[in-house]
């Protein structure tokens, strides 16, 4: 567990790069900066200027080294590395609001980007022209696309969105890539094509629902593509499968809703938000059912002093009841809302560090989150 | 100047009916949701049998129905039973719901704090402790988020 706070404006997205020796983050202005770990110090090497408004977005694509950017000026553009310098490349979105999330394909021929336009601008490089195209993906989505996430499959595209749905697209591009084999999720994926969508509220049946849910903040597909999670702001977890989609688990959780939710494992996630605190959520599909799986946040230890009866009095006149922590302040690393999750080492179906970042200006990475591995993997899907 | 600018008539049209992009929830059929039984709800009451009356009156939620009637029995009724139940029971009667029982609770609970009547406020606020330990602060984000609601 290491905290290592790079400033004191909150962090708007952050990314890495293969080796995750640097990472491009924004620090909650018109920039990317990127940081190289030197050491136990992080130090800035590039600014990449180019955008008129605020970053929203950043994706780094592993392989091919480049990274996409999309920010609030409704643009986004593609970064390569030309020797010492990243050079951009404007990508015209025709969007009319702004870009709020960007995500590469796995198989980085293509970027999705959602924004307030209600639309998702799905990107892709077209030869003859040596210019980035995009196809609008539209209908159904009647609010700001959120969050984006890619299935394995390089066709399949989640999307969680402000119309308190969450959906999976197909985002086929025969420009680019051959037609897709079926999977869990249908067979039939022309660009566009809805193959899922969440009902308005994840929980099933029981009183005080029916309608409602929330804004969908953070999706994420399993590692197989299988299965489908994601976080909304009525503070509910839900997972999805393919093929067996007419029951969504969910779970109604206890704490601020979470803005950011990934797969670890097969059967876990590991999710934050304004909490500001990771906490674990193990799924059974055998039982269909979502459970709590704990902090994964190590509190500072404080001290145990004794309270005087003046202070007793005090919580009493202040807080009604005279309890003995005095909660002066966050026991979390983070002290402020988390916005987003990455997984830095082991994939999503073995993750044994994964990094978050907030509010707060900091970067929290934890280690050995193998115990949850080891207990998980046995299950049979 | 033109003569237009003499009419203020225009300022009573509410622009956003006529937005395309205006976003409209979806229509649960909600006209057969009737609330709790009162008939039900009072003879427990009378009988002195409170966290039956607590079960019986959480059932059937009027939350589709566009009847504002119906809401306000239902809310009246709910309030009834929470006042019957004494201070210390309150905790039991918590317990005794499951976690979209204690949801419907809290929502009931913050209709109520909307109409405050004599002592109901009291009432109210012992019972949104021991909901609000039993169901956290999640409990308090889904009744603010939810789109229809009791």
């Amino acid at each position: 567990m290491a905290y290592h706070s790079f400033l004191l404006e909150p962090i708007s997205c952050h990314s890495w790069n293969k080796d995750r020796t640097q990472i491009a983050l924004c620090p909650n202005n018109h920039d990317v900066h990127i940081y190289k770990k030197d050491g136990t110090k992080w130090i800035k090497i590039h600014e990449l200027k180019e955008h008129n408004g605020q970053v929203t977005g950043i994706d780094w694509a592993p392989e091919s080294n480049r990274i996409v950017t999309c920010g609030t000026d409704r643009n986004a553009y593609v970064w390569s590395l030309k020797g010492e310098v990243w050079k951009p490349t404007l990508v015209i979105l025709r969007i009319n609001r702004a870009a709020r999330c960007v995500s590469w394909s796995p198989k980085e021929n293509k970027f999705a980007v959602g924004s307030g336009s209600r639309l998702i601008s799905i990107c892709y490089f077209e030869q003859e022209n040596d210019w980035w195209v995009c196809k609008h993906i539209k209908k159904p989505i009647r609010s700001t696309v959120l969050s984006l996430d890619w299935h394995p499959n390089n066709v399949l595209l989640a999307a969680g969105s402000c119309d308190f749905k969450c959906r999976v697209f197909s985002a086929y591009i025969k420009e680019v890539e051959e037609k897709p084999g079926p999977t869990v999720w249908g067979s039939k994926m022309p660009f566009g094509e809805v193959l899922f969508e969440s009902g308005p509220s994840g929980v099933s049946g029981g009183a005080g629902d029916g309608a409602g849910g929330g804004w969908v903040h953070g999706v994420c597909f399993s590692h197989s593509g299988n299965r489908l999670a994601w976080t909304s702001h009525d503070s509910t977890v839900a997972i999805a499968e393919g093929g067996k989609t007419s029951t969504i688990s969910s779970l109604s959780s206890e704490t601020l809703p979470l803005l950011c939710v990934s797969f670890i494992t097969e059967n876990s996630l590991v999710a934050a938000g304004h909490d500001c605190y990771p906490v674990l959520f193990v799924y059974d599909g055998t039982k269909g059912s979502v459970t709590f799986g704990g902090k994964l946040d190590v509190p500072k230890q404080t001290s145990q002093r004794g309270i005087s009866a003046r202070e007793r009095f005090q919580n009493l006149d202040r807080r009604a009841t005279s309890s003995e922590t005095t909660e002066q302040g966050l026991e979390s690393l983070h002290k402020n809302s988390i916005s987003q999750i990455s997984v830095l080492e082991g994939g999503k179906s073995k993750c044994s560090t994964f990094c978050t970042t907030g509010m707060d200006g900091g970067m929290e990475w934890s280690h050995g989150t193998s115990r949850y591995t080891h207990t998980h993997t046995t299950h049979t899907v | 100047m033109s003569k237009n600018t003499v009419s203020n008539r225009f300022r009573t049209v509410d622009v956003d009916e006529y937005d395309e992009n205006k976003f409209v929830d979806e229509e649960d059929g909600g006209e057969n949701q009737l609330g709790p039984d009162e008939a039900e709800v009072d003879s427990l009451i009378r009988q002195g049998n409170l966290m039956e009356a607590l079960q019986a009156v959480l059932k059937n939620p009027p939350i589709n129905t566009k009847n504002q009637n119906v809401k306000d029995c239902a809310e009246g009724l709910v309030l009834k039973v929470l006042s019957a139940f004494k201070s210390s029971d309150v905790d039991k009667g918590v317990q005794s719901l499951d976690k979209n029982g204690v949801d419907l609770l809290m929502k009931y609970i913050y209709k109520g704090f909307e109409t405050p009547s004599d002592n109901s406020s009291a009432v109210l606020l012992q019972w949104h402790e021991k909901a609000l330990s039993a169901g956290g602060l999640g409990c308090i984000v889904r009744v603010l988020t939810a789109r229809k609601t009791v």
